[in-house]
């Protein structure tokens, strides 16, 4: 049976991840091979590395970072951020990465998402949705959520499928750091209405808040981050309390 | 020990790669006849569109030389579909190694709607033959894709996604595949490679 994959997030910034990490036995908490490497280890089905610099240099980091992960790690991985044309991408997977994520990019350029599934194949396309629940209903922001896009949530998730995206990353505005769980109910809708998997983002405060994103929320795969950088959710712990729950994990 | 991993126009061979160095093997990438003829093993895979990868094998003669291989042959995800009979996407002759069909997931099931592609863990059953050495049933390994060979007489692996029990691995003579990518399904994957290889000493 498909289990429910379990994805720690990492933000690096020039090649060192960016919020302060509590893991032991680590040589190198900043480092984001280490890091990687320790998740996999604990039982991590999936990683993702945003790259939230916005230099040059910075880019180049990135790509020399992926390189170093795809030869450490043999799980998938993710890496999003910086990512505007197919160049972007080839250069990312050349390194090693196995899919790319793609967030506002997707919104200014929605052709982009054909071509990299084109390119590329679906399977290497991430559309990552930010939305809010405004007054008149789930809306679509961009630039780290600054600007709001007059596209639904719903409606945009369905043309980005539509294009050929392979998973819609979702993440709610509302419920991002606030550890009250995640937006059940769109995500619900979300999955229901689409035919390619939903990772639910943001929102984990609790591991019982990832057992309702998948019996819930229907979700496919859930993501955190702080939860897990600072061991509040210990990753093992998790999977054992989800496979006691009668859900499909792969311990 | 020459392992050849077959260069030709599929996406993401660099995790085949990077995981075989893992396992202490530095294979040669090549689409060279002569360098695959003379390989200890081959390892076929990649990710991609029938279609368009099966007419380069074709045009490029590539896949005759695949099919006339002696030594042992892993396919990879599309790997094990190209040697497969023929498959629904874009309904394409293939190499037909095997004599199975390759058919697309059906969009609903009993339980309802089914996401395509697959894309994640699942278990393999059944295991048959000394590549799945040292794992257990119901292990989990790293699927991603829309196409599957139904349960035939050659599956040495089985897995069961949108209400189908399918082939996830089939061997015939020197020819094995996996659908799974053991590249990327971390110590389970491994072990698969490390068995592989250990075939060839046999």
């Amino acid at each position: 049976m498909l289990a429910k994959r379990i994805i720690p997030c990492l933000d690096v910034k020039d090649g060192r991840t960016v919020k302060g990490i509590n893991f032991v036995n680590l040589r190198d908490a900043g480092d984001p091979v280490e890091l990687g490497k320790a998740y996999s280890e604990q039982g991590a089905d999936e990683l993702v590395f945003l790259d939230i610099a916005a230099t040059h240099e910075g880019r180049k980091t990135f790509t020399d970072m992926v390189s170093r992960v795809a030869a450490d790690i043999s799980i998938p991985f993710t890496v999003g951020g910086g990512i505007h044309e197919l160049s972007d991408v080839a250069r990312l997977l050349e390194a090693g990465a196995d899919k790319v994520s793609l967030n506002s990019a997707a919104l200014r350029n929605p052709q982009l998402v054909n071509e990299i599934a084109a390119h590329f194949g679906s399977q290497v396309c991430v559309a990552a949705i930010d939305a809010r629940c405004d007054a008149d209903g789930w809306y679509c922001y961009v630039n780290g959520g600054r600007i709001r896009v007059e596209r639904t949530l719903f409606d945009w998730a369905r043309e980005v499928a539509d294009r050929g995206a392979g998973e819609i990353l979702f993440t709610s505005m509302d419920h991002d750091g606030v550890k009250q769980g995640f937006p059940n109910e769109a995500l619900a809708r979300l999955s229901d209405e689409l035919s390619i998997p939903v990772i639910a983002s943001g929102g984990a405060g609790a591991r019982e808040h990832f057992a309702d994103a998948f019996r819930l929320g229907h979700a496919d795969a859930a993501l955190a981050a702080s939860v897990f950088h600072f061991g509040e959710i210990k990753i093992p712990e998790l999977k054992r309390y989800l496979h006691n729950e009668g859900i499909s994990v792969r311990l | 020990m020459n392992v050849v991993v077959v260069r030709y126009n599929a996406g993401n061979i660099c995790s085949v790669i990077n995981a075989l160095r893992r396992i202490g093997v530095e294979p040669l990438v090549t689409d060279d006849a002569a360098a695959l003829a003379a390989a200890d093993c081959v390892i076929f895979p990649g990710q991609g569109e029938a279609a368009n990868t099966m007419a380069y094998l074709r045009e490029s003669g590539l896949g005759e030389v695949i099919r006339g291989l002696k030594q042992p042959v892993l396919g990879i995800c599309i790997g094990q579909q190209l040697l497969c009979a023929h498959s629904e996407e874009g309904d394409t002759p293939c190499l037909s190694v095997f004599e199975s069909p390759v058919l697309r997931f059906p969009a609903t099931c009993a339980e309802g709607r089914v996401k395509i592609p697959q894309i994640g863990w699942n278990t393999i059953e059944n295991l048959r033959t000394p590549l799945f050495d040292g794992l257990k049933e119901g292990d989990f390994v790293y699927f991603v894709h829309s196409f599957y060979v139904p349960d035939c007489a050659a599956a040495i692996a089985r897995t069961t996604y949108g209400g189908v029990t399918y082939a996830s691995a089939l061997r015939r003579g020197n020819f094995y595949t996996t659908q799974f990518h053991p590249e990327k399904s971390g110590d389970v994957g491994l072990r698969i490679l490390h068995n592989f290889i250990h075939l060839c000493h046999d």
